[in-house]
């Protein structure tokens, strides 16, 4: 009791959102992993969301290495349809296009406020990892 | 190993924790690791309009190296002991230095 591995065993088999350290979000089934949160997803899809839009991108199996992982959520699966109102379903190219401009926007507004703080004499925070 | 003890003492109970990319979310910790890595139940997003992909998600686990800060219920802290604890672990570490 009390390790990582308790800890996933309850969710092996179940289907889950994997959220990345870069911010990608995954949804598919556990099937395997081990002691450093090492995954294995099946039939994993990868949705990807921007602005109000969201759009979903079949993908297979994912092997995805610890240290990536943010979070690991189960889905209600009574509640996995209800998508809040607040985002609409749309083509993969124009949520793509507008994922792409935000990005960048947001690289900006980052690469901006870190070159301030170290004009200041301030590590920017994270130390350089970038986390969404 | 002290503050995972101390988070095995606080099992069942309801904390809030925030990420480093600012989500917070609030649960029932269910498990601790010696990653710290925690597992909540029952979970609620604060700000869940900013984060929809977390809509269906009824409980997580999150991986120890993102937390920033976990918000725990101030009746349920004995400080006392928590600082006693603190000295008793850093003099034992002292004397292994030694």
């Amino acid at each position: 009791m009390f390790t990582t591995a308790a800890q996933l065993l309850d969710l092996t088999d179940k289907k889950l959102v994997l959220v990345l350290r870069d911010g990608r979000k995954l949804i598919g089934v556990l099937r395997s992993w081990d002691q450093f949160a090492n995954l294995v997803l099946q039939d994993t899809i990868e949705r990807i969301y921007a602005g109000k839009l969201y759009a979903d991108v079949p993908r297979g199996i994912f092997l995805v290495r610890g240290e990536n992982v943010l979070l690991l959520g189960e889905v209600d699966l009574d509640r996995e349809d209800d998508i809040p109102l607040s985002v609409t379903k749309a083509p993969f190219e124009e949520v793509f296009e507008l994922k792409k401009k935000e990005d960048n926007k947001r690289k900006l507004g980052d690469k901006k406020r870190n070159s301030e703080l170290q004009a200041l004499g301030f590590e920017p925070e994270h130390s350089g990892e970038i986390l969404f | 190993m002290l503050f995972f003890s101390f988070f095995k003492t606080l099992t069942n109970q309801t904390v809030t924790i925030e990420l480093k990319n600012d989500i917070r979310i609030r649960g029932i910790l269910k498990s601790v690791d010696q990653y710290l890595n925690i597992k909540l139940d029952e979970i609620e997003v604060l700000d869940l309009d900013k984060y929809p992909h977390l809509s269906s998600v009824k409980s997580m686990f999150i991986r120890g190296s993102v937390v920033r800060y976990v918000m725990l219920p101030r009746s349920e802290v004995d400080v006392g002991l928590l600082e006693d604890a603190t000295r008793r672990e850093a003099a034992n570490q002292a004397g292994k230095a030694r």
